[in-house]
């Protein structure tokens, strides 16, 4: 009687434990899904709209109108526009993510450090409709004061907004990548006379340069995937230029156009933005994957 | 004198991040404090800026930020654990963690275009909060796993070691041991990860297409707009008095926000001591 009731509740802990197990597996199964998912939806989505446009015309045409007659699909302007501001906001935020990083890592106190910390974290956790606003009511009426003939859409307003976004996270990946920098080269160069700085700009620097280098190639891919920032600041002319000072459209901020009215599912316009969304995915993916291709190898160097 | 010129130079760069932050702040602030009335929250929008409200988009973004959370929850929490507890070291578990880590850089305007394409026309649930809220789902399911991860990974191996020397199964020490060891730490990742969710406009913009919404949703398959929705749809326009109280609209989201980040940071708190 005793050995059946213990064999009957171990059987049971077992079955439970086999559902569990594979309830959860199908949880991580999920996230799977998602990735087949979306690229399996961008490209069903893209194929009609490259069967009626060709690959040529997509890749090398220089106009971009696709809700206007004649309809022209060179997705040149959009990417001439989504890296102008990319590039613009990934040198802010290099710039001053990168001098935030020798200061925490380098000079500050621990106190100084938590207390920063916070802030920036802040900083990060923004809504980036809010940084559209601030970029359009408050950043770009100061370039027009500086820059009278500015457009009050404009490239460089967004692309300094979104950098300073972005100034949380290369401050982070480039501290981290300073930190793990070994104390004993620091010393090695104190012991021979070196000063703060330069410890800092030539042992930690150039010790710590592909981490840096890799905050920068995730910056940039953070930007080109924005989108409220540049809907509301950039503008929604693509253009193929470099002034900063003029509108441009990006590739996130066509899609939005396309989307805030009701378009007709299976016409080429909404095909479009699947098309274009599929070189969005495809550029991002590329650059997160050498980023963290870096970082991991940086990681190992000093163990 | 060079030594403090550099000093100097890196503070400066630290402030430029301090100073727009706080300048963002007194510029939201100083434009939108006017409009932000009781009328404010009671009133839906209008054609007159002086008469909108935030009614609809606030409801709505109530009612998405609970969906989600419903479907968010339990599936991260699960996935957490499998790949932290359960999961052998093999490729099938490697493929989910570089997954995972794939999908968390993913900009947000692509999961709107597969809410879109799937979840709108595929499955026709429509422009509804049902869509939004799914799209939402797998835009957030990627943070609420690693932030998982990192608060199971903090439980000391010797509590699981202790409960498993006494005979119990894998289930048996996540149920006893871990997830009650781990629940603040999940927690404020869950919070973290939901605030990240009222902030988000692309996916609905792509989803929901820009609407004069005067309604509040009465259940899951009617349409909505957020609070973010909202801020943008009024930005956008040319008229100052618009401009004005998209501000306002961003003063009460940044409210929702850092009281969000501030249960967060008390229950991390909280659990360290």
């Amino acid at each position: 009687m005793q050995n059946s009731y213990t064999t009957r509740k171990l059987t049971r802990r077992k079955t439970e434990e086999f559902i569990v197990v594979n309830l959860l597996r199908l949880s991580g199964v999920i996230s799977i899904v998602t990735t087949i998912g979306i690229i399996s939806i961008l490209g069903v989505n893209s194929i009609p709209f490259f069967s009626e446009v060709g690959f040529k015309e997509f890749f090398t045409g220089l106009k971009w109108t696709p809700l206007f007659i004649p309809q022209n699909f060179g997705i040149l302007p959009l990417v001439n526009g989504t890296f102008l501001v990319a590039f613009i906001a990934a040198t802010t935020a290099l710039v001053f993510g990168l001098g935030s990083a020798f200061y925490l890592s380098e000079y500050a106190s621990r106190n100084f450090r938590k207390i920063i910390k916070p802030f920036l974290e802040i900083l990060a956790g923004i809504p980036t409709v809010v940084y559209g606003y601030f970029a359009l009511t408050f950043v770009t009426p100061i370039i027009q004061f500086f820059f009278p003939e500015t457009i009050i859409f404009n490239a460089l307003s967004a692309g300094i907004v979104m950098g300073i976004m972005i100034i949380p996270m290369v401050s982070t990946l480039s501290e981290d990548a300073m930190s793990a920098v070994p104390l004993s080269l620091r010393e090695a160069a104190y012991a021979l006379g070196a000063k703060k700085y330069q410890v800092a700009l030539r042992v930690v620097f150039p010790s710590a340069i592909s981490g840096i280098v890799a905050s920068f190639i995730l910056a940039i891919s953070r930007a080109i995937g924005e989108t409220m920032i540049v809907s509301l600041a950039a503008g929604g002319k693509p253009a193929l230029t470099l002034n900063p000072l003029e509108a441009i459209q990006t590739m996130t901020a066509f899609i939005v156009t396309v989307s805030q009215g009701e378009t007709q599912q299976g016409s080429v316009e909404y095909n479009s933005i699947f098309a274009v969304g599929l070189l969005l995915f495809f550029l991002t993916f590329m650059m997160n994957i050498i980023g963290r291709l870096i970082v991991t190898k940086y990681a190992q160097q000093y163990e | 004198m060079k030594e403090k010129f550099f000093n100097l130079i890196f503070l400066l760069a630290v402030l430029v991040g301090i100073i727009s932050l706080v300048v963002l702040f007194v510029d939201i602030i100083s434009d939108g404090y006017k409009y932000l009335t009781w009328d404010f929250f009671t009133s839906y929008a209008s054609r007159k800026a002086e008469k909108s409200g935030i009614l609809a988009p606030l409801a709505g973004t109530l009612w998405l930020i609970s969906m989600t959370a419903i479907f968010t929850i339990p599936v991260g929490i699960s996935t957490a654990l499998y790949l932290e507890e359960f999961a052998s070291d093999n490729w099938f578990t490697k493929l989910i963690k570089l997954n995972v880590s794939n999908l968390a850089g993913v900009p947000s305007i692509i999961y709107g275009l597969l809410g879109l394409a799937f979840f709108t026309y595929t499955l026709s649930l429509g422009k509804s909060l049902l869509a939004g809220a799914l799209t939402m789902t797998l835009l957030i399911l990627p943070i609420v796993i690693i932030a998982s991860q990192e608060a199971i990974r903090t439980i000391p191996p010797s509590l699981k070691d202790a409960a498993y020397a006494l005979g119990a199964t894998k289930w048996e020490v996540s149920r006893t041991v871990i997830l009650p060891h781990s629940i603040g730490g999940i927690m404020s990742g869950i919070i973290l990860a939901m605030s990240r969710a009222v902030g988000e406009t692309a996916p609905i913009l792509i989803i929901s297409s820009l609407v004069f919404i005067t309604m509040v949703p009465s259940g899951p398959m009617d349409r909505f707009t957020v609070l973010p929705l909202q801020i943008y749809t009024w930005a956008a326009f040319p008229q100052e008095e618009f401009r004005a109280i998209a501000s306002t609209g961003i003063i009460v989201l940044l409210f929702i926000l850092i009281s969000m980040n501030s249960i967060a940071i008390f229950i991390r708190l909280k659990n360290q001591d």
